[in-house]
């Protein structure tokens, strides 16, 4: 199994191909993954160009650690195999499928992901796939999308399409995204799989942003969608654990190791009831920890 | 390859170079010269007259623009051979 399946994805930050400027150097922000954009932010003149700059800057720029996504054209235009082909000789770590509305979608991905990993002698299995959910009739076959390949980590709501979708609009508020977010967590969850949040564009409003990061945080979402760097030490102060939650999951995991050896389901930590109910919660709250570089205990 | 008619690839702005390929050679500045000669033979383009407008564009960006130009002015947009001429 790839060991990147399940790596933190807090902040995945858009950059666009098409200007070499933006993709030269993105890692001094600190995104734990860019989704390098061959989709709607380069103009369609400019589709060929932003491919050449991508191999090159996948091939020859030092991202430090950042996961690199690329974001191919939609299944619908006669690019994305080219798109696969470029992106998987380049060494892309994963493709994010645009507007994806069925496991066939996922299916066709990955078939032409294999036939370029064979092509240019990648090793099998290395290029992960994500899938962007953009449509009603995607969001309600986000299982199934969840379950289309085991090369999949995860799926991303679009929300600005799919309110279009919806027939209304982005509103700050975040009532029009409520059921597609509720919906998608939970297919996630079920198939074993990352869900992230759409992006925040209003970049005036970073009171909202921070309202909105702590929002999909506590719904379960494992990241979000970024359209600028401001917006990246907001998203990991919400998403990292706070020195009083390390300490708590610590003593959970150690108490529940103890008593469990000792015959009792039961007890307090803290003046909290706690039982084994606790313990892979507090075991990701120390995983959590461990990935974002706050905790650097054994547990 | 021959080079088939003109092409244009890239924008002024920072980071980047505009390269623009036609049909007889010359020289350009010292300090891109080598990644745009190397690109070309890659590409097995012998005749052509390439004019750069450099911004401070990194090698992978010249190459990039440099292959772009090149591809276009063959009318070329598929089964591209990364890892090969280009790389």
């Amino acid at each position: 199994m790839n060991p990147n399946l399940k790596r933190l994805r807090r902040s995945m930050m858009f950059l666009n191909c098409q200007k070499p400027g933006l993709i030269k150097d993105p890692y001094v922000y600190g995104p734990d993954s860019i989704m390098l954009d061959l989709e709607d932010a380069v103009a369609e003149r400019e589709k060929d160009a932003a491919r050449y700059s991508l191999y090159h800057a996948l091939q020859e720029i030092d991202y430090r650690g950042v996961e690199r996504v690329v974001r191919i054209n939609g299944l619908d235009s006669d690019l994305w195999e080219e798109d696969i082909r470029c992106s998987v000789a380049g060494g892309c770590d994963a493709i994010r499928i645009p507007k994806t509305e069925t496991a066939e979608d996922v299916k066709r991905v990955e078939a032409a992901v294999i036939a370029a990993e064979k092509e240019f002698g990648i090793e099998d299995g290395r290029t992960l796939i994500m899938a962007a959910l953009e449509s009603a009739k995607g969001v309600l076959n986000a299982l199934e999308i969840c379950e289309a390949s085991p090369r999949l980590f995860g799926i991303a709501l679009s929300g600005g399409d799919y309110t279009k979708d919806l027939q209304t609009s982005i509103s700050g508020t975040g009532v029009e995204l409520m059921g597609a977010r509720q919906h998608m967590i939970i297919a996630a969850r079920a198939a074993g799989k990352q869900c992230f949040d759409t992006v925040y564009t209003n970049l005036n409003d970073m009171d909202g942003f921070r309202k909105d990061v702590e929002t999909i945080h506590t719904m379960g979402f494992d990241g979000k969608s970024i359209i600028n760097p401001r917006q990246i030490p907001i998203v990991h102060d919400i998403y990292t654990p706070k020195p009083k939650d390390i300490i708590f999951a610590e003593k959970v995991v150690r108490e529940i190791d103890t008593k469990k050896a000792m015959g009792i389901g039961v007890f307090t930590v803290d003046g909290k009831m706690i039982d084994i109910a606790f313990y892979d919660g507090a075991k990701r709250t120390l995983a959590l920890a461990k990935a974002s570089g706050v905790y650097k205990g054994e547990l | 390859m021959d080079i088939k008619k003109s092409a244009v690839a890239g924008t002024l702005e920072s980071s980047d170079c505009m390269v623009t390929v036609s049909v007889v050679i010359r020289q350009y500045g010292r300090q891109i010269r080598k990644v745009i000669y190397d690109t070309l033979k890659r590409l097995d383009v012998n005749d052509v007259k390439l004019t750069v407008v450099d911004k401070g564009a990194l090698d992978c960006t010249i190459k990039a623009r440099v292959e772009c130009a090149i591809y276009r002015s063959n009318d070329i947009k598929g089964g591209l051979p990364w890892g090969g001429a280009i790389r």
